[in-house]
């Protein structure tokens, strides 16, 4: 069964100017699914719509078969979506510790301590500065304490907004090995990138959306054997 | 007269960053300059007015040492915080709630010179012109070394005012709501994805904000008197505060108050009491042109 599935989703930031217009996709535990796609395509507002920071007029979001499309975007992470924005996506004049333990806050109240301490022990870089505050991070480390203060929340999807963004090859090759292994603990990950030969390494499926809808779904192999789909979404490049 | 002038600085220091920690959380959460915060200095020293003898007739006098006020007064100081807090997250949810929907800042900001003008009218027309007074007792002043004199009144509210600013600090930094205010100000999506609910924030903010304001505005009371304009009158002096200070920054409002306060009261021997309002902008202007973000302000 599908974590989360979008089943028709029209979103846009103007009463009748959708940039989503009808686009359709399921995550299953377990599994990362990366939205590729030209600039303007959409990914970007159509998984804001997913996490409630964008409205849908149409269609609709479900979490584990529960409609959440109409719950304001705090609510949503209660129900298990967390997600993380591209950019501003740490709380720069709060400590790593805070980001963290606000964040936490969603869970019941015995449980908040352990995951905090569970989250600075899976990214050790955050641990060393949990008193400094976010704004002095590297660019790295604050996209990882963007995944951590998500994960913390114990979702059960994550969802990603180009967290390759800015990012050297090395860094995001940290950024890709975490998701991989979030993935592997069993959860579900929707992944927005630009950077598509990093993403697909990663992805057991790929979506490809174009002027707001999916244009095309396979696997990363199989969209890029398909010169037509790598010629006009993905640069005309194969992946390594 | 260096001692007296800190003195009386650092009271009007006190209470102006008591009355601005409201307005610059209001303007880092909702971006908007509230122009109305100044009638909750007013409104909460009128409640205190109409409140403190109806205490007294309950509690008896209750008389502090050398103070000229009682437990009555402290009692109706409480009552006038919460009072205000709700006037003031009653006027969001009239008035600006509905504008932050489909309003600009500009929008707001105007609304909220006409909530100050309509407060202000309704206080004036309640209460009159006139000033007021919590007691007619005559404060004696207390020698304090270097040339400098206070009353009792005024080194209790200058306690009181440390004591708020204290319990203001404590609940910024070591609580959910605090950080998550914090967090709501800084970038109010991201706040939204971490789970907080930003309207609760908002809420909360409105009854901090104007519950400060009220204690600022019963102490000013204390040591000065009770009239509809006191608050329109340090209306300017808070925004300086503010601004000084760093918009969004407890900390900030408190020293950026205590930086006018001490211009104030140092300005007045050379340029006169007439021109004491001013000496706030020569500090903010000196502020902005030095530090553009203010004394606690972060760049962005």
């Amino acid at each position: 069964m599908s974590v989360l599935e979008l089943r028709g989703v029209v979103a846009g930031y103007e009463p009748g100017l959708p940039i989503v217009r009808g686009a359709s996709l399921r995550v299953r535990s377990g599994e990362i699914v990366v939205l590729l796609g030209p600039n303007g395509a959409g990914k970007s507002t159509l998984v804001k719509a997913a996490a409630g920071l964008v409205g849908v007029s149409e269609g609709g979001v479900a979490l584990d078969g529960v409609a959440i499309e109409r719950l304001p975007a705090h609510a949503r992470i209660r129900h298990g979506l967390a997600f993380v924005p591209q950019t501003e996506n740490v709380f720069a004049g709060l400590s790593v510790a805070d980001n963290l333990s606000l964040a936490a806050a969603v869970l019941p109240r015995a449980l908040r301590r352990a995951e905090v301490a569970s989250m600075l022990a899976m990214f050790p870089d955050l641990a060393a500065a949990s008193t400094a505050p976010a704004g002095r991070l590297s660019g790295g480390q604050r996209q990882m304490l963007a995944v951590a203060r998500a994960m913390v929340t114990r979702p059960k999807v994550l969802v990603l907004d180009e967290p390759s963004a800015g990012l050297s090859p090395l860094l995001v090759a940290q950024v890709m090995a975490t998701l991989a292994r979030i993935r592997d603990a069993g959860m579900a990950v929707l992944l927005v990138e630009q950077n598509a030969r990093a993403a697909l390494a990663v992805a057991d499926r790929a979506l490809i959306l174009a002027e707001g809808r999916v244009a095309h779904e396979g696997s990363g192999a199989s969209l890029l054997d398909d010169p037509e789909v790598a010629a006009l979404y993905l640069g005309g490049r194969r992946a390594a | 007269m260096i001692g007296q002038i800190l003195v009386d600085g650092v009271l009007t220091g006190a209470l102006l960053g008591l009355g601005a920690i409201g307005l610059t959380l209001t303007y880092a959460i909702l971006r908007f300059a509230n122009f109305a915060q100044g009638e909750f200095v007013t409104a909460g020293a009128y409640v205190a007015l109409v409140a403190a003898p109806a205490f007294a007739a309950m509690l008896g006098g209750g008389d502090i040492g050398q103070l000229t006020f009682g437990w009555p007064l402290l009692a109706a100081l409480a009552l006038a915080m919460l009072l205000t807090g709700v006037l003031a997250a009653a006027l969001d949810w009239l008035l600006f709630r509905r504008l932050r929907r489909h309003g600009t800042p500009i929008v707001m900001v105007i609304a909220s010179f006409g909530a100050s003008l309509a407060l202000r009218s309704l206080i004036e027309f309640g209460f009159g012109p006139q000033p007021r007074y919590y007691s007619h007792d005559i404060a004696m002043g207390v020698r304090l070394g270097f040339g400098a004199r206070a009353t009792w009144d005024q080194m209790s509210v200058l306690a009181l005012a440390a004591a708020l600013a204290l319990a203001m600090h404590l609940l910024m930094t070591r609580t959910w709501l605090g950080r998550a205010m914090r967090a709501a100000s800084e970038n109010p999506a991201l706040a939204r994805i971490s789970g907080i609910d930003v309207d609760r924030v908002i809420r909360a903010t409105w009854l901090l904000g104007g519950g400060l304001a009220a204690a600022a505005g019963v102490m000013l009371g204390v040591i000065v008197q009770v009239r509809p304009y006191m608050g329109f009158d340090i209306l300017l002096p808070l925004f300086a505060a503010a601004i000084v200070g760093g918009i969004g920054s407890v900390p900030g409002a408190l020293a950026g108050g205590m930086l006018v306060g001490l211009a104030e009261a140092a300005a007045v021997p050379v340029v006169g009491a007439e021109y004491r309002a001013a000496i706030g902008f020569v500090v903010l202007l000196a502020t902005l042109l030095l530090r553009p973000t203010g004394l606690f302000g972060q760049r962005t």
